[in-house]
């Protein structure tokens, strides 16, 4: 398979979009999933044949050009892809998690009438193309395509229950938000052109060093506030929790796996301009910093199982961009591979357990059921240790290198996010041991209900277990084995060897400081399964557990200072718009009815009032004629 | 003879012309009076261009001699206009049994 067959990988997902959309009620549900998951398959066929030519060493990237697409006065845009090394590993996450969650889908989706479980599977293909075109991209406006399309599809899969007013609401607040960021992205890329007259990746970043500093910082800023819409990061974070609103495979695959990882691919691609403007850098480690922690306090008080999984992304987008902005673009990849294991992971168990619940939620009145459901408990206790940093599991290794790296930066920031990493690891066994030990405190029939999911279910989870598993070992840091960081020397020729941040700390402080992440992460743990096994937290929340529930009221906040003064304005709007605008024109409208009706008593068909008026017509001109000074 | 008297036949001819389309309801008196007035200004036409031909032929050979022109095409448009008209004329007294204008206003409903 050469590599000029690469646009083989977008083309599959978009024809399986295209049957599925347009023969939606007349395929029947069985042909849809088989085309939906198929034609993923056959992508992720392909992006592993093209991964085995990428991986050869000393592969140079190489931009594939499609056709021409815009061409403008100096300004031309070829529709190009870029196949190096970074864009194959996201084209295997984002086909290999694509398909296991479309396999998943088959049965999770199964209760749905045929045209709506084709027009889910037509969502999902159309996502997974414009994600793949994204990433594929050899300039910024291919990504930005990308970038909306994954947008689109996201509102179109939130919403996916359109009849739902709340989630349709839902699918709007993120549909908005992303707009938002969208903006500055759009601006950036504006800046771009006026700046390097191209949008495409090497040229900008051939001549990026040529630039001035606050031009640079401007784009590289503009380009985060592109990146916190789309990976919900502070201020643009809370449309991600709501987006839960979608069905569970669809939060697994768009809201943690592959599409809020975007801003971290974009940030990484364009890391030449970043690592030229340090203000930026600081402004994306710390705003990643706070949201892994403002995010991971609020995880803790929530009682909704894909609530905590929704604010635990959050968090670990947080710490993608604390890597990004500490300069370790390897360990930011590498822990949205991870990520995109464990947490798709996580959620395709709690799809499996809302699944067994019949459509329950919340897991105050779950508890025991890794009794009735062996594998799905399995498979979530492996991504929760994953999540929470237990060696050897792989979140361990990606979250260690981030840290690493932000402790040879400022070890402030290594605190904060060793205090975070704690926190994922209490509510992430709150959530288990309040789920899956204990005793059952749902209804009898609900009881009688539970069952284990189907090997639909069950393989996509067993399959991610392994990887969540095993992928940190694509990167055990130098300190522990010299020359075992796989994925790091596989990225080199992208990203650059820098892999903690360019300051090295030494092997003792890095050993130590690992060790200590991993005790404390352990212990965390444990203490917190213990704790919720026996007394899982079932009363209300009071004091600043409840500021925690109710989210810090962010969501409150923005009502009050963003939605409600421009819902005020609105209503002026709309007011001036009824009553003014729309005044003159009926007043226009009415007039000319009114003043034809009136004239129309004219043509009363009588011959000689015609000539009067003819007559007097005339005599009229005369006058002017003869009167009216020139 | 002075131009002066020329005008105010023409203007006296129209204005008769104009007084009867207005006010009688016979179809053959109204089209005898519309000739009335086409006429009227032939005359105009022709006694002004005597006097342009009069005052500028030395100098302008054809002098005024557009304005006889027109008077043959107004005489030919007449013509055609009367055979058009007296057709119309017919063709309402054969649909009412009269030829009062004041008929044609069922046109209307």
């Amino acid at each position: 398979m050469s590599i000029q067959s690469i646009w083989l990988v977008p083309a599959l997902p978009l024809i399986g979009f295209l049957i599925n959309g347009l023969f939606r009620n007349s395929l029947s549900k069985s042909l849809t999933g088989i085309i939906g998951s198929g034609t993923i398959l056959l992508s992720f066929v392909v992006s592993l044949l093209i991964f085995g030519q990428v991986r050869q060493p000393g592969f140079q990237g190489e931009v594939v050009t499609l056709f021409d697409f815009i061409t403008v006065g100096k300004l031309s845009i070829p529709f190009a892809f870029q196949v190096d090394q970074l864009s194959t590993l996201f084209l295997l996450i984002i086909t290999g998690v694509g398909f296991l969650i479309h396999l998943y889908s088959t049965s999770y989706m199964h209760e749905e009438a045929a045209p709506h479980f084709a027009r889910y599977f037509a969502y999902l293909n159309l996502f997974v193309f414009s994600m793949l075109l994204l990433v594929l991209g050899a300039n910024f406006i291919i990504l930005f395509i990308g970038w909306e399309g994954v947008g689109l599809c996201s509102y179109l899969l939130i919403g996916y229950w359109f009849k739902n007013l709340d989630y349709g609401n839902a699918a709007k607040k993120a549909f908005i938000m992303n707009r938002i960021g969208d903006l500055g992205f759009l601006i950036a890329i504006f800046l771009m052109i006026r700046q390097f007259g191209s949008v495409e990746f090497g040229e900008v970043f051939a001549h990026a060093s040529s630039a001035k500093v606050g031009v640079l910082t401007a784009i590289t800023m503009l380009l985060f506030v592109g990146a916190t819409g789309k990976s919900a990061q502070i201020p643009l974070y809370t449309w991600l929790p709501d987006a839960m609103a979608g069905p569970t495979p669809v939060s697994a695959l768009i809201h943690a796996a592959t599409m809020v990882t975007a801003g971290i691919y974009m940030i990484a691609r364009s890391h030449v301009l970043y690592d030229l403007t340090p203000v930026t850098q600081s402004v994306v480690a710390v705003i990643g910093l706070l949201t892994a922690l403002l995010a991971a306090t609020i995880a803790l008080k929530q009682n909704d199982i894909k609530k905590v999984l929704a604010y635990s992304t959050v968090s670990q987008l947080g710490y993608m961009f604390l890597g990004l902005g500490v300069g370790a673009y390897t360990g930011a990849v590498f822990h949205v591979m991870t990520h995109a294991f464990f947490k798709a992971l996580l959620f395709l168990g709690a799809g499996s357990v809302i699944h067994a619940m019949g459509g329950e939620q919340d897991m105050r009145r779950m508890g025991g059921l890794r009794k009735w459901m062996p594998v799905t408990n399995l498979t979530f206790l492996v991504g929760c240790v994953a999540i929470a940093g237990i060696p050897p599991f792989s979140g361990f290794f990606s979250k260690d290198e981030i840290l690493a790296a932000a402790y040879a930066k400022n070890p402030v920031y290594y605190g904060v996010g060793l205090f975070t990493a704690l926190l994922t690891a209490f509510y992430m066994f709150r959530l288990y041991a309040t789920t899956f030990s204990g005793g059952f405190r749902g209804t009898q029939d609900q009881e009688h209900h539970l069952h284990e999911s189907p090997s639909a279910i069950t393989i996509p989870l067993i399959v991610l277990a392994i990887l969540a598993t095993v992928a940190g070992f694509l990167g055990i840091p130098e300190a522990i084995a010299p020359d075992a960081h796989v994925l790091g020397k596989y990225l080199a020729p992208v990203i650059g060897g820098e892999a903690h941040g360019g300051v090295e700390v030494s092997k003792g402080t890095e050993l130590g400081l690992m060790a200590l992440a991993a005790v404390l992460a352990l212990v965390v743990s444990v203490w917190a399964w213990v704790r919720f096994k026996s007394r899982p937290d079932l009363a209300e929340p009071t004091g600043f557990g409840k500021v925690l529930a109710n989210k810090w009221y962010v969501d409150e906040l923005y009502n009050a200072v963003i939605v409600k003064p421009l819902d005020l304005l609105a209503q002026l709007l709309v007011f001036i718009e009824k009553n003014i605008i729309d005044g003159i024109v009926n007043g226009v409208g009415r007039l000319v009815q009114y003043g034809s009706r009136q004239l129309r008593l004219l043509q009363s068909g009588q011959v000689g009032g015609y000539v009067l008026l003819m007559v007097v017509g005339i005599l009229v001109l005369f006058l002017v004629e003869l009167f009216v000074k020139k | 003879m002075p131009i002066n008297y020329y005008i105010f036949l023409a203007v006296a001819l129209f204005c008769i012309g104009v007084a009867g389309v207005l006010t009688r309801r016979n179809a053959i008196i109204i089209f005898m009076c519309i000739e009335l007035m086409l006429n009227a200004v032939n005359l105009l036409l022709v006694a002004f261009s005597k006097m342009h031909y009069h005052a500028l032929s030395a100098t302008a050979p054809h002098a005024g001699i557009d304005g006889q022109l027109f008077v043959f095409f107004i005489m030919v448009v007449a013509a055609a206009e009367v055979s058009v008209g007296l057709a119309v004329i017919v063709m309402m007294y054969r649909n009412t049994h009269s030829i009062d204008v004041n008929f044609l206003n069922r046109l209307k409903h």
